[in-house]
C-alpha cells in the first residue's frame, strides 16, 4: 500500500523505541571514544602481550566450548531422532531446555557444587589427585559450564533440523533397507551439515560474550576473557584506557563473528520449536540401539548433574536463616523492582518495534521495516558489559556513577531482553495486524482506541509472555550489576556472587537454588502463556 | 416494497482516468457506477477487482486521476472518512469483541455508545436475523451468521456506498442464496450504491442490474446485466464464464 494516504503517527512509538536503543548504545560508544582519544597513547599502549593472551584465551575457550558442545550433540540429536517414541523422550527434551532458562551464575554454582573443591565429587576425585582435588577452575571449569549450557541447546536445534527430513524419505529408506550408516550418510548428514554452521556459530558467539561463567569459574588472570578483563579494568584497576582498548577489541570480535553468522543465516536468538514426537519409519539394529542409548544417557547425566547438584547443595544450606536475613530481603526487593521495570520496558519496546515494523512493511516502506528489524537484532551484537562500561566512563564526568546505577541496570537489561521479547510479540502482532488493519482503517479505529479495543485484548497474552521472559533474564543477570553494583544497590545475583567471593559457599548454594527456581518459574509461565496463545490462534 | 425516500440514497461513483500501479502491474480505470443499484464486478483473477474496491475504500491511493463519490472528490480522503462501507470475504469481525460491540464499532470507533446507538445496534441485528445474539462472540457463530453481523454493521454505519468483496465465497450454495436475498432486501430499503465482486455468474445475475467486466487491469465491458448473457454479449466475458455460465 502506498504511504501517502497514511500518516506517520503510528510509527512514533517505534521511532522512540529505536531512539532509546540508539542512545543507549551510541552513548556507550561515545563515552568510550571520548575516553580513548583523551588518552590515546595509553589506550594504544594497552595493546600489549597481556592483551594478546586475552584474545587468544577468549577465542580458545569459545572454540573448545563449541567443539565439545556440537560434536556430542550430533550423536545425541541423531539418537533422539532415530527413536521418536520412547518413555521419557519428551521429558529429556524439556530438561534440555532448562539450562537456557537458568541464570549463568546458578549454572556456575551447579558446576562448583559437583566439581568444586568441596563439591559432591571432590572426595572421589581427591583419591586420584596428589594433595587433594583443587577444584575445577580455569579452562576446564569454563568448558564444563559452557557445555552444560550449549550441548542441550545444540541438541535441540539439531533435533529440530532432523525433524525436517520428510517422512516419505524415511519410508523410502526403510523400504530400501538402509542401515544406520547409510541413512546417516545419505539422509541425516545432509540435513545436519546444513544446520551445523549456524548452530556452531551461535554457540561460538554465546561463548565469546560469556561473562558470568568466566568471572566465576575462570579463577584468575590466566583464564580471563576480554569481557571479564573489561570488568576488572573498570572495577578494580580503574584503568580506563585499558578498558576502552579491550572494549574496542571485544566489539570488533563480536562484529566479525556476527557478520559471519548472518552470512550463514543463523538464528541469533536461538530457540528450537520442537515437534514433540512424530511417527518415523526407522529400523534400528541392536548395536545401534546400544550406542544410541549410551549417547542419550551420558548427555542426560551431564545435563542433569549440575541441576541435581544445585538442588542438593541448595537444600543443605540453612534456607530458613537465609530467607529471614534482611540482606536477602533487600536484594530480593531490589531485584524484583529492577526486573519488573526492565521487563515492562523490554516488552513495551518490543511491542512498539513490532508495530512500527508491521506498519511500515504494510505501507510498502520495506527499507524502514528492515531498520526496525535490524535495530532489534543489532542489540545482540553489543555485549551488555560493553554498554555498561561505556556509560560507566561517560557518566563519571557528570555524576556519581553509583547514584544512577538502578537506571542503568534496568535500562541495559531491558534493551538486552528486547530481542527475545520481540520474538514473543511479533508473530501474534503480525497475525492480528493482517486480520485487523483494513477493518480498523475503514471503521476509523485509530490511536488510543485501537490500542484499547483491538490490540491490547489480542496481544496481552504475548505481552505477558515477553514480560515473564524478560523478567527472568533480568532477574538472573550478573552483567551490568557487576559493574554498577555497590553497598547501596545489590541484586540477588550480586548478593550471591558476594557470598561466593567470601567463601560462604553454603549461603551461595542456597541463594542459587532460590534464584534458579524464580527464573525457571518465570520461564515456565512465559512458555505456558506462549503455548496457550499458539493453541488459541491455531 | 420501499416506502418513502431512504435516509442515505446511493451516490454515483466515478473513476476519472484513475491510474494505479503495483510493482509491475498497471491498472487504468475510467468508469462510472450507476447510483442506487447493484453492480456486479467480475473478471479473471488478477484483473484488478480487489484493487478497484481498495481504491474506492481508500486502502490504495491512485498515482493519478480522481475518484468521485456523489459530488465529492474522495481521492485522497482517509478510508474512515469516505462514505463507504465494505464487507470482506473474512475477518470482518474482531474475535475478542461481542457481536453487539462489533456492530457498535460502526457507530463509534471508540465504542462509546449511547442508548440510541445501542437501540440501533439491536434493531440492525434483528434486521439481519440475529436478534438476541448481541452477547455472543464471533467464534460462536457460523460463517453465514458472521457475515450477517458484518451486514448489520453496514446498516448502522449507513453510508451510501457498499463494497462487497466476494463476501459469501466461503459459504455453501443454499446459504449463499439466502445471503444474496438479504443483500437485495437491504439494498432496496437503503438504496445504496452496491458493488459486488463475485466469480459466480448466477449470483451476479440474481443480485445485479449492471455489470462491470475487468480484464488485464482495465474495464473491458460495462452495461446492463442481461446484455452480457445474450449471444451477442462481449466475447471476453463469454469466454470467461464458459459454456456452463452461458447456459444458465
Amino acid at each position: 500500500m502506498s504511504t501517502s494516504a497514511r500518516s506517520v503517527r503510528p510509527l512514533l512509538p517505534g521511532i522512540v523505541s529505536l531512539g532509546v536503543i540508539v542512545v543507549l548504545i551510541g552513548g556507550a560508544f561515545g563515552g568510550l571514544l571520548v575516553e580513548g582519544f583523551r588518552d590515546l597513547s595509553r589506550a594504544i599502549a594497552a595493546f600489549d602481550g597481556y592483551m594478546l593472551r586475552l584474545i587468544r584465551f577468549t577465542l580458545l575457550q569459545a572454540l573448545l566450548s563449541t567443539l565439545f558442545s556440537v560434536v556430542p550433540a550430533i550423536a545425541v540429536a541423531r539418537a533422539l531422532s532415530r527413536h521418536p517414541v520412547f518413555w521419557g523422550r519428551s521429558f529429556i527434551l524439556k530438561l534440555f531446555a532448562v539450562p537456557l532458562a537458568l541464570p549463568a551464575l546458578v549454572a556456575a554454582m551447579g558446576v562448583l557444587a559437583l566439581f568444586g573443591r568441596a563439591g559432591l565429587f571432590a572426595p572421589l576425585l581427591s583419591s586420584f589427585w596428589d594433595g587433594g582435588w583443587p577444584g575445577i577452575y580455569g579452562l576446564a571449569g569454563i568448558l564444563v559450564a559452557h557445555v552444560f549450557f550449549n550441548l542441550p541447546l545444540a541438541t535441540r536445534l539439531l533435533v529440530e533440523a532432523l525433524d525436517t527430513v520428510p517422512g516419505d524419505q524415511l519410508r523410502l529408506a526403510s523400504q530400501l533397507g538402509m542401515g544406520a550408516g547409510a541413512s546417516f550418510r545419505l539422509i541425516e548428514w545432509p540435513v545436519l551439515r546444513a544446520a551445523i554452521p549456524g548452530v556452531a556459530g551461535l554457540i561460538f558467539m554465546l561463548c565469546i560474550t560469556s561473562f558470568t561463567i568466566v568471572l566465576t569459574l575462570g579463577g584468575g588472570p590466566a583464564a580471563s576473557t576480554l569481557e571479564v578483563a573489561i570488568y576488572q579494568a573498570l572495577r578494580f584497576d580503574f584503568d580506563l584506557a585499558r578498558a576502552v582498548a579491550l572494549t574496542v577489541i571485544q566489539i570488533a570480535l563480536t562484529l566479525v563473528v556476527v557478520t559471519g553468522l548472518i552470512r550463514l543465516g543463523a538464528n541469533v536468538t536461538g530457540e528450537a520449536n520442537l515437534v514433540v514426537a512424530r511417527q518415523r519409519y526407522v529400523n534400528v539394529g541392536p548395536q545401534e540401539l546400544l550406542f544410541n542409548a549410551i549417547c542419550i544417557v551420558l548427555a542426560l547425566l551431564f545435563v542433569a548433574g549440575p541441576m541435581v547438584a544445585i538442588v542438593v547443595s541448595g537444600l543443605k544450606a540453612d534456607l530458613g536463616r537465609l530467607l529471614s536475613e534482611s540482606s536477602f530481603h533487600r536484594a530480593l526487593g531490589t531485584s524484583l523492582v529492577l526486573a519488573v521495570v526492565s521487563a515492562t520496558l523490554a516488552a513495551t519496546l518490543a511491542w512498539a518495534l513490532a508495530a512500527a515494523r508491521s506498519y511500515s512493511s504494510g505501507s510498502g516502506a520495506t527499507f524502514l521495516a528492515s531498520i526496525f528489524d535490524t535495530g532489534a537484532s543489532f542489540v545482540l551484537v553489543v555485549p551488555p558489559i560493553v554498554i555498561g562500561a561505556g556509560w560507566f566512563v561517560l557518566l563519571r564526568h557528570f555524576t556519581d556513577v553509583f547514584s544512577v546505577a538502578p537506571i542503568m541496570v534496568a535500562l541495559v537489561n531491558a534493551v538486552m531482553a528486547m530481542p527475545f521479547a520481540l520474538r514473543a510479540i511479533r508473530p501474534a502482532h503480525d497475525a492480528a495486524a493482517e486480520r485487523h488493519d483494513r477493518l480498523c482503517l475503514s471503521l476509523g479505529i485509530t490511536g488510543w482506541n485501537r490500542l484499547r479495543l483491538i490490540e491490547w485484548p489480542v496481544l496481552r497474552r504475548p505481552f505477558a509472555t515477553a514480560f515473564a521472559f524478560a523478567m527472568a533474564l533480568s532477574l538472573g543477570d550478573l552483567g551490568v550489576i557487576a559493574l554498577f553494583g555497590s553497598e547501596g544497590l545489590k541484586t540477588l545475583p550480586y548478593l550471591l556472587y558476594e557470598r561466593m567471593g567470601s567463601y560462604r559457599t553454603a549461603d551461595a548454594a542456597g541463594l542459587a537454588l532460590l534464584l534458579g527456581l524464580f527464573c525457571l518459574t518465570l520461564i515456565m509461565i512465559a512458555d505456558w502463556l506462549g503455548r496457550e496463545e499458539k493453541d488459541a490462534r491455531g | 416494497m420501499h416506502e418513502g425516500e431512504p435516509i442515505n440514497a446511493g451516490s454515483p461513483l466515478v473513476f476519472d482516468k484513475v491510474v494505479f500501479s503495483y510493482s509491475e502491474t498497471r491498472f487504468d480505470f475510467d468508469v462510472a457506477f450507476s447510483p442506487g443499484v447493484v453492480t456486479a464486478l467480475m473478471g479473471p483473477s488478477g484483473s484488478g477487482k480487489s484493487t478497484l474496491l481498495n481504491l474506492i475504500a481508500g486502502f490504495e491511493v491512485p498515482d493519478s486521476g480522481r475518484i468521485l463519490i456523489g459530488d465529492a472528490d474522495v481521492t485522497s480522503l482517509a478510508p474512515a472518512l469516505r462514505p463507504v462501507s465494505m464487507v470482506f470475504q473474512e475477518n470482518n469481525l474482531f474475535g475478542h469483541l461481542s457481536i453487539a460491540r462489533n456492530v457498535g464499532l460502526g457507530r463509534s470507533p471508540s465504542l462509546r455508545l449511547d442508548a440510541a446507538d445501542r437501540e440501533a445496534v439491536s434493531s440492525a441485528l434483528a434486521r439481519v436475523g440475529l436478534a438476541g445474539k448481541e452477547a455472543r462472540l464471533p467464534r460462536e457463530l457460523s460463517g453465514g451468521e458472521r457475515q450477517r453481523v458484518a451486514l448489520a454493521r453496514v446498516l448502522v454505519r449507513d453510508r451510501p456506498v457498499l463494497l462487497l468483496d466476494e463476501p459469501f465465497a466461503a459459504l455453501g450454495p443454499a446459504l449463499r442464496d439466502d445471503m444474496i436475498d438479504l443483500v437485495i432486501e437491504l439494498q432496496q430499503e437503503r438504496r445504496m450504491t452496491v458493488i459486488f465482486v463475485t466469480h459466480h455468474p448466477s449470483d451476479a445475475r440474481k443480485i445485479a442490474e449492471e455489470l462491470v467486466f475487468l480484464e488485464h487491469g482495465r474495464v473491458s465491458a460495462t452495461g446492463k446485466m442481461d446484455r452480457f448473457f445474450e449471444a451477442a454479449g462481449p466475447k471476453a466475458f463469454r469466454d470467461y464464464i464458459g459454456d456452463d455460465g452461458a447456459a444458465r
